[in-house]
């Protein structure tokens, strides 16, 4: 166990802390809302001389992107950070980079998409890049956002993937909080150097010609996916390495998902990011009157821990699934539809509901989360009906 | 390497992230087959100036310091970015149908 030391960090703070140690070769970053100010630390950082990293300020999030594409394709370790619209911004080259298999850090400080413009928490950032083969992990608080980095560099190298750390705007990046720190030389020891030969085809590896980025014909982009796809299902196992490694020098075993008093609760609340610790307060509540519930958040949103989540609901009567993004489809929010995706070989499938919230900001509180459980449970027992799977949560009549 | 002759490839067979793990792809592949235009160099006009040679952005253009050889066919994709720079003229965009269609007449008398 590593020597830590407690201080009084916001979530932006934490997370330039982790910059820092971690020391990236490459950071190319454009500002926004409430992105801006984690890079405005990590800068002071750059100017004071305290890492090596070459900072590019680029003329957009589609270009941060870029260049961080190619000095990672180089050898160099590196990290943008976005939110919201410059998360949208950046999709089309999120799928170059998982498609030529670019180990590179992104921090998604989650805000709402416009239009109505909001510079406020929601997740439909960070929902735009579930299919695009990027490691997904959310946090809850500070701590985890800490934490989820300083791992993110090396899930991101042994899987050959991209990551995304996600932690919930101005919520987490601008709230205060006790953060444990771990001290530098244990940070730098447990991510390794950054030597260029960690990667397989570093293009700075000049007797070593190599091509990213050719084109493939319809003979051979099947092929290409596919080893993808394979090989993003081997996620699981380098991301559960990782955590164990991590627990060695943090003392703090992280896992797929966390369960609170699930083990004998009949009805079972999910969510993600810093909506868990309300939740939890709703499930003790719930409980000093009676009620059997329990709350699962999950960390690991992409690969989707679909067995884990299948092994914790299977005894479960009702599960409501709290989504900070609307599909706008006729189904369900995202989270709801992973959900019911990972639910679907279950022999005792417990009766599903969805509800929508904490959309641009809105807070959220114990009462509603509560008001969640017991329609999740009128509904279950057959007391009320609904129209849809899907109901907003917190929206005036 | 002839189409014949490819066998492709299964899925692990493909190195990591779709990379061509070797250098010289365009030695085995000859990109000026994609030709539409094909620039007719007039070599009573041309100086030498070796202008094209620096705007091809192919460098499909051999020269020596003193002189500009006829353009490199193999690869030339007939952008015609050399006709549009050349400040004498010399050199014609003419489509390739055309000049086939002259070779096949000629050939058959």
């Amino acid at each position: 166990m590593a020597q830590t030391k407690v201080i009084a960090l916001t979530g932006n703070q934490a997370a330039a802390e982790a910059m820092r140690q971690i020391n990236f070769d490459v950071a190319a970053v454009y500002p926004i809302s409430p992105q801006t100010e984690l890079m405005g630390f990590f800068a002071e950082y750059v100017a004071n001389g305290e890492v090596d990293t070459e900072m590019v300020a680029v003329d957009g999030e589609h270009s941060a992107l870029a260049t961080c594409i190619g000095a990672a394709a180089a050898g160099a370790r590196t990290i943008t950070a976005s939110a919201g619209p410059g998360i949208a911004y950046m999709v089309e080259n999120m799928y170059v980079a998982s498609g030529m298999r670019i180990p590179m850090v992104l921090l998604d400080v989650n805000r709402a998409l416009s239009a109505p413009l909001s510079i406020h928490c929601d997740h439909a950032d960070s929902m735009l890049t579930r299919d695009t083969s990027w490691i997904s992990i959310f946090s809850e608080n500070a701590q985890e956002a800490y934490h989820n980095i300083i791992m993110s560099v090396k899930i991101s190298e042994k899987a050959m993937f991209p990551i995304i750390v996600n932690y919930d705007g101005y919520i987490v990046s601008h709230s205060i909080e006790d953060v444990e720190i771990l001290d530098d030389e244990t940070v730098r020891n447990f991510v390794g150097p950054s030597d260029i030969h960690r990667i397989p085809y570093p293009l700075l590896d000049v007797d070593k010609p190599v091509t990213y980025g050719a084109t493939a014909q319809p003979d051979y982009y099947t092929e290409c996916k596919y080893q993808q796809h394979v090989d993003f299902l081997k996620v699981y196992d380098i991301v559960r390495e990782v955590f164990d490694e991590f627990a060695e020098i943090s003392g703090k075993k992280y896992d797929f998902i966390e369960e609170y008093k699930t083990e004998d609760a009949e009805y079972i609340g999910i969510s993600m990011g810093s909506s868990f610790g309300t939740l939890k307060d709703a499930v003790d509540r719930l409980r000093e009157q009676g009620k059997k519930v329990g709350a699962i958040k999950i960390r690991l949103y992409r690969p989707f821990p679909v067995k884990e989540i299948a092994q914790a609901l299977s005894k479960a009567k009702g599960v409501v699934v709290l989504d900070r993004a609307d599909s706008f489809d006729g189904i369900g929010g995202p989270l709801f539809k992973d959900i019911a995706s990972a639910l679907i070989a279950s022999e005792n499938r417990p009766y599903l509901h969805n509800f929508i919230y904490g959309l641009g900001g809105r807070e959220i509180h114990e009462e509603e989360f509560m008001r969640a459980f017991e329609r999740l449970e009128r509904l279950e027992k057959g007391v009320d009906t609904r129209e849809n799977f899907v109901e907003y949560l917190q929206v005036r009549e | 390497m002839a189409y014949g002759e490819w066998t492709l490839k299964a899925w692990h067979e493909i190195p990591i992230g779709s990379i061509v793990p070797e250098a010289g792809s365009s030695k085995v592949n000859h990109t000026g087959s994609w030709r539409m235009l094909r620039p007719v160099l007039n070599t009573d006009k041309c100086t030498h100036c070796l202008i094209c040679w620096i705007f091809c952005p192919d460098d499909s253009i051999p020269v020596t310091p003193q002189e500009r050889f006829e353009t490199d066919f193999e690869y030339c994709k007939g952008c015609g970015i050399c006709a549009v720079e050349c400040p004498y003229d010399a050199l014609e965009m003419v489509p390739e149908m055309e000049i086939k269609l002259k070779e096949l007449e000629e050939e058959l008398g």
